[in-house]
């Protein structure tokens, strides 16, 4: 009997995917981590140790809290947990505080978390369209598995660096994912949990205010897939506003009663006046361009929208993060196994992008972690939305192939060359400069584009039916 | 997907757990006079820079054997000789003379693992691949399935990555040589073998059945005529390789002698520390290391170890195939290792090897003793500090390997080769359901494996039995290996006419 790898018709695959990163994320408890580390254990010791009205005052260490309040409730929870593992951890002065059972817990609550993660990219595959006839490797739900549960970025940020970018994310996509099962209420709640959450989330909210509104508050659209005013539903608005208001008073509540509210904003957003605008003038403008072109969005049309709102934020915010990235690839993993052109988008940012997080990892040690994982992403990438969209020519046109090779003799430079010249000594910050400007291109060739197809596609969609 | 990416993936999740499980502690690692391998590996480097060829086996006042004296063949010392030559390039004060002894330093750790991965690359990986594409069954997925399996086998990825040694290059040239002969390139098999036998000693554990194939293969093609031209060619491969390896030493008759000294200490005794072999689970009962004396143990020894590989060696003599040569070798090395004369729990990897070749055949008894031998090793690896890597790759390989291979729905009566066993019991118990048998106590023995474990790390042994627990997870492994050689045994000799051939066999 041939026995073939396992092709029955259960998820059992899924499984095996999730379980797997999991073990590979355990192994990665003992590599370097960041100062994050340090952050979110003095969080856990000033949720824990100290009353709620302290929370956003407290100063002994210099990683004051600067998330909103529900995830303070959070890092509160996970406290209670931590107790069993090192009380140590918990005092608030023990600052830069270690152990091994402090990095063990640690590590394992950002690797439990991620169950969210897991689910959210379960409830995502319902929502594409899948071939039956298909085998095991080619389904897009398979990839878009692979793309998502080992996603080179998350493995990198969350398990090395350290955060809970998969906790978060997972709640974003499972919004995204109630959105596209019309359970438009969910996705309502939870988006507005993740902004309770992580207030970087904002950079995406007009996009999902645009959609509710034009998507559910107005209930049918004209054959040509313009808006029909008459049929707009107060009822809807009202109840979406309720949902998200009472989230709202839910985390703010408690520090609005205290009085707090202002020295809670200060900590979100550490800005000085006038800031404020460099922070939000390129959304402004980026949305003003899409809001004529808004009332005609379809779901896709609300992805991509969401897309190009992290990128625009990601490319023009201030103080913005390389991690911020990934606000946009995510998403993006979800149109491009739909769609060829996407597909090709999604290559060029995330390969470009996920290089650009190499600086982030700076020790020798994590060096051969980040080259083998960089590697294992972009090989699955590559020739798994090759043999899915193998019909109709080239993902990608040699110009982009050509950049992106590019990036090996980049790295070679930056990494390995660089370091033993004369020159490291005088322009040390040179080969990080080389590799901004490199990735710079790519990502804003990525946002072009993004936005170009945007602007296309909601021509063609005035002439299909809608929803 | 393609084959070539397929492969890439795999081999990319395979170097990176390696890579992982290298960031964890390793032997001996700060705890001086004696330290552990890792130093022992360093100060090798150090011996073979600084001293003459003719000194690295000698007892003199720059080398004191007594600190981690070499105790590999030549191989290993020209491996060091090359890897000091690198270590001086980037810091002389990891190989300074004297000076360097008990050398830690992270970068220097970093280096050391480098060597470790780059040996891996060269040799063992590459060997891995080539067995699956070539040798296994079923389609293309099916075979980066098993190389996968076979890569992430935690065994060998917690002793050289962990633990620290290079068991990579000696296993990998190993199955370059069984990869020879199974493509029928018998003197590059040779070669290759006789290589690895030149690198570790214990390579030996693998000889016979080397031996009886290649002259099982000679005598079918006849052994007067091109049969016997081919031993001749073979024998006159593997001298002229013995020559070439050890060519610094053939100048003085001395030199030679004490090599061999130093690689058979039969003055050790018959086994040291905990091992999961039967000199050491029978001593738990009877204390047969003081009761006999150092002749009758060497005599009763050698006998055991002759009485359990012959029958396995006369029947791949008489029939040289692929699969029997996998069976004998997995015969072979677990007798060694159950019988042999002063044996380490590392070299259970000797068995554990062609193990993994048959994983593809026999995935759930395959999968079975590769726990084992990985469980069997659990003191060294605790007193390593390896826990974490240790349960993460364990749990890891048993999940994705039963996965994969679906290890437990090919587990019928016949694929499990129970054949013999099924006559015994047809008379007394027509009605046993062997297979569910099989499988209940495969569970049975990893909730034993996992709970002992469990309470050797977490538990406080009795001051009475301070060392309790990795003498219960010896006796343990013995028992559990004692099954497999009789299993393996059996199936190598009862081997009925196999309905599909093997491919590139001859």
């Amino acid at each position: 009997t041939v026995m073939a790898a396992p092709m029955t018709n259960d998820q059992s695959w899924f499984y095996a995917l999730a379980l797997g990163v999991s073990f590979l994320k355990c192994l990665l408890i003992n590599a370097y981590h960041s100062t994050d580390f340090e952050v979110h254990r003095n969080w856990l010791a000033l949720t824990h140790s100290l009353p709620v009205s302290q929370w956003y005052y407290e100063a002994t260490s210099e990683w004051t809290l600067d998330y909103p309040p529900l995830f303070a409730w959070f890092e509160y929870g996970l406290s209670h947990i931590a107790c069993f593992f090192d009380k140590e951890m918990l005092v608030v002065p023990n600052l830069n505080y270690a152990s091994p059972a402090t990095v063990l817990f640690q590590r394992l609550s950002v690797i439990v978390a991620d169950v969210v993660f897991f689910y959210a990219v379960k409830e995502c595959c319902k929502c594409l369209r899948e071939d039956k006839g298909k085998d095991l490797l080619g389904k897009p739900s398979f990839i878009l598995t692979v793309l998502l549960l080992w996603n080179f970025g998350l493995l990198i940020v969350d398990h090395i660096h350290f955060q809970y970018n998969g906790f978060l994310f997972g709640v974003l996509l499972l919004s995204i994912a109630r959105h596209c099962q019309n359970r438009h209420f969910e996705g309502a709640f939870l988006f507005s949990v993740l902004l309770n959450l992580k207030h970087i989330y904002l950079y995406i909210a007009p996009a999902y205010g645009i959609y509710l509104l034009r998507c559910f508050c107005f209930t049918q659209s004209n054959a040509d897939g313009s808006l029909q005013w008459r049929s707009f539903s107060v009822v809807r608005l009202v109840i979406l506003g309720t949902i998200v208001l009472s989230t709202f008073a839910v985390s703010f509540g408690p520090f609005i009663a205290l009085g707090q509210l202002p020295q809670v904003l200060s900590r979100l957003f550490p800005f000085k006046r006038g800031l404020c605008h460099a922070y939000w003038a390129p959304n402004i403008w980026a949305l003003y361009n899409i809001a004529d072109k808004a009332f005609s969005i379809l779901a896709r049309g609300f992805l991509r929208c969401l897309v190009i709102c992290a990128l625009g934020s990601f490319m023009f915010g201030w103080h913005v993060h390389e991690k911020a990235i990934m606000m946009a690839i995510l998403p993006l993993s979800l149109l491009a196994v739909d769609s060829r052109k996407d597909a090709g988008i999604f290559l060029m940012l995330s390969v470009t992008s996920h290089y650009s997080l190499f600086p982030l990892l700076f020790t020798t040690q994590e060096l051969p972690i980040k080259i083998f994982l960089m590697l294992l992403f972009t090989i699955f990438s590559l020739a798994s939305l090759k043999t899915l969209f193998r019909k109709g020519g080239a993902l990608l046109n040699p110009l982009e192939v050509t950049y992106l090779l590019g990036l090996i003799p980049l790295e070679l430079i930056c990494e390995f060359v660089y370091p033993l010249t004369v020159w490291q000594k005088t322009f040390p910050f040179l080969p990080l400069m080389l590799t901004s400007v490199y990735c710079a291109l790519g990502v804003t060739y990525a946002f072009i584009r993004l936005y170009i197809s945007l602007l296309t596609c909601s021509d063609t969609t005035k002439k299909t039916k809608m929803q | 997907m393609e084959n070539w990416s397929l492969f890439s993936l795999c081999v990319l999740l395979g170097l990176t757990s390696r890579w992982a499980v290298s960031f964890h502690s390793y032997s001996g690692a700060g705890k001086p006079p004696m330290f552990g391998d890792y130093e022992a590996q360093r100060h090798w480097q150090e011996v073979t820079y600084n001293l003459p060829v003719h000194e690295w086996y000698f007892n003199t006042t720059n080398n004191d054997l007594n600190y981690w004296g070499l105790d590999y063949p030549p191989l290993t010392a020209y491996h060091s000789l090359v890897c000091a030559y690198v270590a001086k390039l980037l810091n002389p004060e990891w190989v300074e003379l004297h000076a360097s002894r008990g050398y830690e330093s992270h970068s220097h750790k970093l280096f050391m693992r480098a060597t470790v991965l780059f040996t891996d690359i060269l040799i063992y990986i590459p060997a891995v691949l080539l067995y699956c594409f070539y040798f296994c069954d079923g389609s293309s997925k099916q075979k980066v399935a098993t190389a996968l399996c076979i890569l992430l086998y935690p065994g060998l990825i917690l002793i050289d990555y962990g633990h620290f040694q290079y068991n990579s290059v000696s296993l990998g040239l190993a199955l370059w040589g069984i990869l020879g002969l199974g493509l029928g390139w018998d003197l590059f098999g040779s070669l290759a073998f006789t290589l690895a036998l030149n690198y570790k000693q214990m390579e030996l554990y693998h000889s016979l059945p080397f031996f009886c194939y290649l002259l099982g293969k000679c005598i079918k093609q006849g052994l007067i005529g091109r049969g016997f031209f081919q031993l001749a060619k073979i024998s006159l491969t593997v001298l002229v390789t013995f020559a070439l390896c050890w060519m610094p030493f053939l100048s003085d008759p001395k030199q030679p002698l004490q090599v061999l000294h130093r690689l058979f200490p039969f003055g050790r005794g018959l086994f040291e520390d905990k091992v999961a072999n039967t000199w050491c689970s029978l001593n738990v009962l009877i204390k047969i290391k003081t009761l006999l004396s150092r002749e009758t143990q060497l005599f009763l020894s050698f006998a055991l170890t002759l009485l359990f590989i012959l029958p396995s060696s006369l029947k791949l003599l008489s029939k040289p195939n692929l699969w029997q040569f996998k069976l004998a070798l997995v015969n072979s090395s677990l007798a060694f290792f159950l019988f042999s004369f002063q044996v380490h729990e590392k070299s259970i990897l000797l068995a554990a090897l062609p193990v993994c070749l048959v994983i593809n055949e026999i995935p759930l008894i395959a999968i079975w003793f590769l726990l084992t031998s990985t469980f069997s090793m659990l003191p060294l690896l605790v007193k390593d500090g390896l826990l974490l890597p240790y349960v993460v790759t364990s749990l890891a390989f048993l999940f994705l390997s039963l996965y994969l291979l679906s290890a437990l729905e090919r587990s019928t009566e016949e694929e499990l080769r129970l054949g013999l066993y099924r006559k015994l019991t047809r008379h007394w118990l027509p009605k046993l359901n062997l297979s569910r048998i099989i499988k209940w106590k495969f569970w049975f023995s990893l909730v034993a494996m996992a709970a002992l474990s469990f309470t050797s790390v977490w538990l406080e042994p009795p001051a009475k039995f301070p060392d309790l627990f990795p003498v219960l997870v010896s006796i343990l492994s013995f028992l559990h290996f004692l099954g497999f050689i009789i299993y393996f045994n059996l199936v190598q000799l009862m081997e009925p006419q196999r309905k599909k051939s093997q491919k590139k066999t001859n």
